[in-house]
C-alpha cells in the first residue's frame, strides 16, 4: 500500500480523526478503563471471593439462563415473524413492521411497568395464568418475559433483510427437482439464513444479559431466586461497596466482550454466506 | 454491535411474488399457521404492553391523568429529560459526523478497530455505563476529592445524568453514517474540490444532502434513547424529586409509591414519544428508499 500512497484530496482528516479519538477517549475509553483499574486494586483472592459469592453466582445463572432462553424463543418466533413480513400479505402489515422496533424506542422502565401490570395477579394476562398455576410476575418467569420483549427486534431485523434479498431460483429449482416445501426450507433456505439467525440470537442474548430497566419491576428481585446481575451491582453501589460493584461489573464486561467478538465473527460469516456487506 | 438491528432499512413489499409462485408458496394451512402464531406472539409481547400503558394511564379518568402530568415534580422531570437530550444528542451528532468523515473518506490503519470501539457502549450494560462515571467522579472516585474541594457536583447531579446519557447514546449517529458514507464513496466530494469548492462548502452542499436521511434516522433513534434511558441514569442520578429525576426515573418513583395512575400517566408520555419515533423512522426509511429508487431509475 505504501507504494500507492497518494496525496489526500479531501480535507479535514486530521481534524475529524483527532476529534473522534479525543471524544471517544474521554467519554468511553478512559471511563471504561476505570473499571479495570479499580478492580486491579483488589487482590485476586478478594476479587474471586466477591464474584463467586453464592448470591452473585445465583444471579449469573438467572441472568445468563433467562437470556439464553429468551434469545432462543426470539430466534424461533422472530424467524416466523420475519418470514410472515417478507413472504405473506396481510392487513396491517406496515403497522406490524413498524411496531417491531417498539422495544428499541420504548423506554425500558415503561416496558417494565407495563409488563408487570399485564402479568400481575389481577392483570389482563395474569388473571388467566395464575388460576392455571402459572405465576409470571415477581419471579423468574417475569424476567424471561421482559427479556423476550426487549430481544425480539434483534432477530427480526437481522433475518428480514437477508430473507428479502434471497433469490427465488434456488427454491424453484428445488421444487422442480421434487423437493417438498419443508425440505426446500430446511436444505435450501435455512442454510442461507442461519448466520443471520445466529447473529440475531447473539445480539438478543448480549442485550438481555445486561438489561436492567424492563426486568427489575417484574422480577420481584428475590435474592438467590429472581435477582439479576445488574441489580446486584446497583445494590452494592447503594451500600457504597464500590469495589464489590466493580468486580461484578468486570465479570459482566468480559462476558460482553466475548459476546461482541462472537457477534463480529457471525456478522462476517453472514456477509460471506449472503454476499452482503455486514 | 447492535448496528445490524438499528441500520436504516427499506425494501419494497414483494410478498405477492412469493405467494403467486407455486414453487415458493407454502400450503395454505402452513401459511395460516405461521401467520396466526407469529402475529399472536407479536400481539402478546409487543402490542399488549403498549396498549396496557395507555389503559392503565386512563384507568382513573382524564382528570387524574391530567392532574398527574401537571404536578410540579412531573413537569420538572419533563424539563430535565428535555435538557439532557438537548445536550446529549447534538454532542453525539457532531461526533457521529466527524467519526464518519474520518472513517469513510480516508484510509488509515486501525479503521476497523475504531469502528468496534465506537460500538462499545452498545454492548455495555446500562448499569455499568452509570457505574464508570461514579468510579471517576463519585465521592470515592478518582476525581471525587478534587471535585468536592472545588464544590463541583457531577454524580447525583445533572452533569452526571448528561454524561451517562451521552455514553449510552454514543454510537447511534456514527453507526448510521459510517456505512452510508462508505457506500457513497469519495468521487462527488473530490469533484467539488477540484471545481474549486472549499472544504466546508463541499461538506454542506455535497456530503450533507447525500447523508441527510441517514443523519435524521440516527438522530431520532439517539433522541429516543436519550429521553428514555433508565439504568445508566438511575445509577448517577441520586433520585432527588424535582431536581435530578428524569421522566423514566419519575415513573419508577411513582410506581414504587404505588401511585400507579400517575406512574402510567408519565409513562404514557414516553410511550407517545416512542410511537412518534417509530412513525418518523418509517417515514424516513420510505423517503430514503424512494430516493434510492429514483436514482436507480434515472
Amino acid at each position: 500500500m505504501a507504494a500507492t500512497r497518494t496525496f489526500r484530496v479531501l480535507p479535514g482528516f486530521g481534524l475529524s480523526l483527532g476529534y473522534t479519538l479525543a471524544y471517544l477517549s474521554l467519554i468511553v475509553l478512559i471511563p471504561l478503563a476505570a473499571v479495570f483499574l479499580k478492580t486491579a486494586s483488589l487482590g485476586l483472592a478478594e476479587f474471586w471471593d466477591v464474584v463467586s459469592a453464592p448470591r452473585v453466582v445465583a444471579s449469573y445463572k438467572l441472568s445468563f439462563g433467562a437470556s439464553l432462553l429468551a434469545a432462543a424463543i426470539n430466534a424461533v418466533f422472530g424467524l416466523m415473524l420475519a418470514w410472515a413480513l417478507v413472504r405473506y400479505s396481510f392487513p396491517g402489515k406496515r403497522i406490524v413492521d413498524a411496531l417491531i422496533d417498539l422495544p428499541f424506542a420504548l423506554p425500558t422502565a415503561v416496558a417494565g411497568i407495563a409488563l408487570t401490570a399485564l402479568y400481575a395477579k389481577n392483570g389482563w394476562l395474569g388473571q388467566y395464568l395464575e388460576p392455571l398455576g402459572i405465576k409470571v410476575a415477581f419471579g423468574p418467569p417475569g424476567v424471561l418475559v421482559a427479556l423476550v420483549f426487549i430481544g425480539l427486534p434483534f432477530v427480526v431485523r437481522t433475518v428480514q433483510p437477508v430473507l428479502e434479498d434471497l433469490d427465488l431460483e434456488p427454491e424453484e429449482a428445488a421444487a422442480s427437482l421434487g423437493a417438498h416445501r419443508w425440505q426446500t426450507f430446511r436444505l435450501v433456505v435455512l442454510p442461507v439464513l442461519l448466520p443471520a439467525l445466529l447473529t440475531g440470537f447473539a445480539l438478543a442474548l448480549a442485550r438481555a444479559v445486561g438489561e436492567y430497566g424492563s426486568v427489575i419491576f417484574i422480577a420481584g428481585n428475590i435474592p438467590m431466586v429472581s435477582e439479576i446481575t445488574p441489580l446486584l451491582i446497583i445494590t452494592k453501589l447503594e451500600q457504597y461497596d464500590y469495589t464489590g460493584a466493580t468486580a461484578i461489573a468486570v465479570v459482566m464486561l468480559l462476558l460482553s466482550f466475548i459476546l461482541l467478538a462472537i457477534i463480529n465473527g457471525l456478522q462476517a460469516w453472514t456477509a460471506r454466506r449472503t454476499g452482503r456487506e455486514a | 454491535m447492535a448496528g445490524a438491528a438499528t441500520a436504516m432499512h427499506w425494501a419494497a413489499d414483494h410478498a405477492g411474488r412469493f405467494e403467486s409462485n407455486v414453487a415458493t408458496r407454502e400450503p395454505a394451512w402452513v401459511r395460516w399457521l405461521i401467520l396466526a402464531v407469529s402475529l399472536t406472539f407479536f400481539g402478546v409481547f409487543l402490542l399488549l404492553p403498549l396498549v396496557a400503558v395507555f389503559a392503565e394511564a386512563l384507568r382513573k379518568g382524564w382528570t387524574t391523568y391530567l392532574t398527574a402530568l401537571a404536578e410540579p415534580d412531573a413537569l420538572s422531570a419533563v424539563r430535565l429529560t428535555l435538557i439532557t437530550a438537548a445536550i446529549a444528542v447534538p454532542l453525539n451528532l457532531v461526533f457521529g459526523v466527524a467519526a464518519a468523515w474520518a472513517i469513510a473518506k480516508f484510509d488509515f490503519r486501525g479503521r476497523h478497530l475504531l469502528i468496534t470501539l465506537i460500538d462499545l457502549p452498545f454492548s455495555v450494560s446500562p448499569v455499568i455505563s452509570g457505574l464508570i462515571y461514579v468510579l471517576l467522579f463519585g465521592a470515592g472516585g478518582w476525581f471525587g476529592p478534587w471535585l468536592a474541594q472545588h464544590d463541583i457536583k457531577i454524580i447525583f447531579a445533572v452533569p452526571g445524568i448528561v454524561l451517562a446519557t451521552v455514553f449510552v447514546t454514543f454510537p447511534f449517529v456514527a453507526r448510521e453514517l459510517i456505512p452510508l458514507m462508505e457506500a457513497q464513496g469519495r468521487e462527488e466530494e473530490e469533484a467539488a474540490l477540484v471545481l474549486g469548492a472549499s472544504g466546508w462548502q463541499t461538506f454542506w452542499r455535497v456530503t450533507l444532502p447525500n447523508i441527510k436521511w441517514g443523519l435524521l434516522y440516527g438522530v431520532i433513534l439517539c433522541n429516543a434513547r436519550a429521553m428514555g434511558e433508565f439504568g445508566a441514569v438511575s445509577v448517577v442520578s441520586g433520585h432527588v424529586r424535582g431536581q435530578t429525576n428524569t421522566m423514566p426515573l419519575h415513573v419508577e418513583i411513582l410506581y414504587n409509591e404505588y401511585n400507579f395512575a400517575a406512574a402510567f400517566a408519565v409513562a404514557s408520555l414516553l410511550a407517545l414519544l416512542a410511537l412518534a419515533t417509530l412513525i418518523i423512522k418509517s417515514w424516513v426509511e420510505s423517503r430514503a428508499g424512494q430516493e434510492q429508487q429514483q436514482e436507480g431509475a434515472s
